[in-house]
């Protein structure tokens, strides 16, 4: 187990690569999966608001606005 | 309404993409890195430090590979002006930018233990700084407009003249002397290492490209989620 993480020496240089890596990687997905949902929460709520006003306007047509987000 | 049908299209398909990406990336993650730490073998020269290749060599090619992928948006977008090339180009940006500076990160944690030193000013290492700089200047360049299309436009003329560095990069270090050791994967024999220490290394390319291909499909629903945001807002605001 100690020669695993000493990795003959190098132990240093190889798991700040890996470590470095999966920090970014992760960061990266989680901060993108993040601002996906913050985004659809904005645009929910934005139509959710500006719903009686469209529907004001097309009275005839009860068309509701289909969600594909 | 029909300048929507190819967006909507598009997120019919990402739904049913995106979590075989997401899968296909733990699975690949899981087997690449069991096998870069417990089946490969320590290098004759280089001892265990040449595992550092198995995350530096993915992270340097979906570097490249990224920025491609980027320049063919940007040519698209500024040709057929095709609404998703924009989109498809914007959310490559920070995804290639991330891989690039982890390959400079990494390359520069195996140089100082290999050559002795963290950095030096050769070609393919100068070229790759340079590919970070494009990211950035790319990304700043979107931002720096308060009319979007023309950010777009001067950003996507950037990652096209830009290109120019990838083939650069990849034979840098056959056109000068560089202490970056030569191609030994994607040449005209073949590839030159051991099936032990190449297996894993493609098995990481591959979970680095499925990765990039969840992130990318998530930042373009953002994308065109916050795109249509905006449509509503200037509604809201017109009283249209």
């Amino acid at each position: 187990m100690q020669d695993f993480f000493s990795m003959g020496g190098y132990g240093t240089y190889v798991w700040a690569s890996y470590g470095l890596t999966a920090l970014v990687m992760l960061a990266l997905l989680v901060s993108s999966i993040r601002s996906l949902k913050s985004t659809e929460a904005t645009f929910a709520r934005l139509k959710q608001a500006m719903a009686p006003i469209e529907n004001q306007k097309e009275q005839k047509t009860e068309i509701p606005n289909g969600d594909e987000a | 309404m029909h300048r929507f049908a190819n967006p909507t299209r598009f997120l019919r398909i990402a739904a049913v993409v995106q979590p075989w990406a997401m899968w296909l990336t733990v699975i690949l993650f899981g087997v690449g890195l069991y096998m870069s730490f417990f089946t490969s073998p320590p290098d004759y020269q280089q001892g265990e430090s040449v595992r550092i290749m198995y995350v530096h060599v993915p992270a340097a090619w979906m570097g490249m590979f990224c920025y491609a992928a980027m320049a063919i948006a940007s040519a698209v977008s500024l040709i057929w002006k095709h609404p998703l090339a924009d989109v498809a180009g914007k959310a490559t940006a920070p995804v290639g930018a991330a891989f690039t500076f982890l390959s400079l990160v990494t390359g520069s944690l195996w140089g100082k233990p290999m050559w002795g030193t963290w950095w030096v000013w050769d070609a393919r290492l100068t070229s790759m700084l340079i590919l970070l700089f494009l990211y950035i200047g790319y990304m700043a360049l979107q931002g720096a407009f308060d009319d979007r299309a023309r950010g777009a436009k001067a950003s996507a003329i950037l990652a096209l003249v830009g290109a120019v560095n990838l083939p650069i990069i990849k034979f840098s270090v056959t056109w000068w002397n560089s202490l970056h050791q030569g191609s030994s994967v994607i040449t005209m024999e073949g590839p030159k290492m051991d099936a032990s220490m190449l297996w894993p290394l493609l098995l990481m390319a591959f979970a680095f490209k499925t990765y990039y291909v969840w992130v990318l499909l998530v930042r373009m629903r953002q994308e065109m989620t916050a795109n249509k945001v905006r449509i509503l807002r200037l509604k809201q605001a017109h009283g249209v």
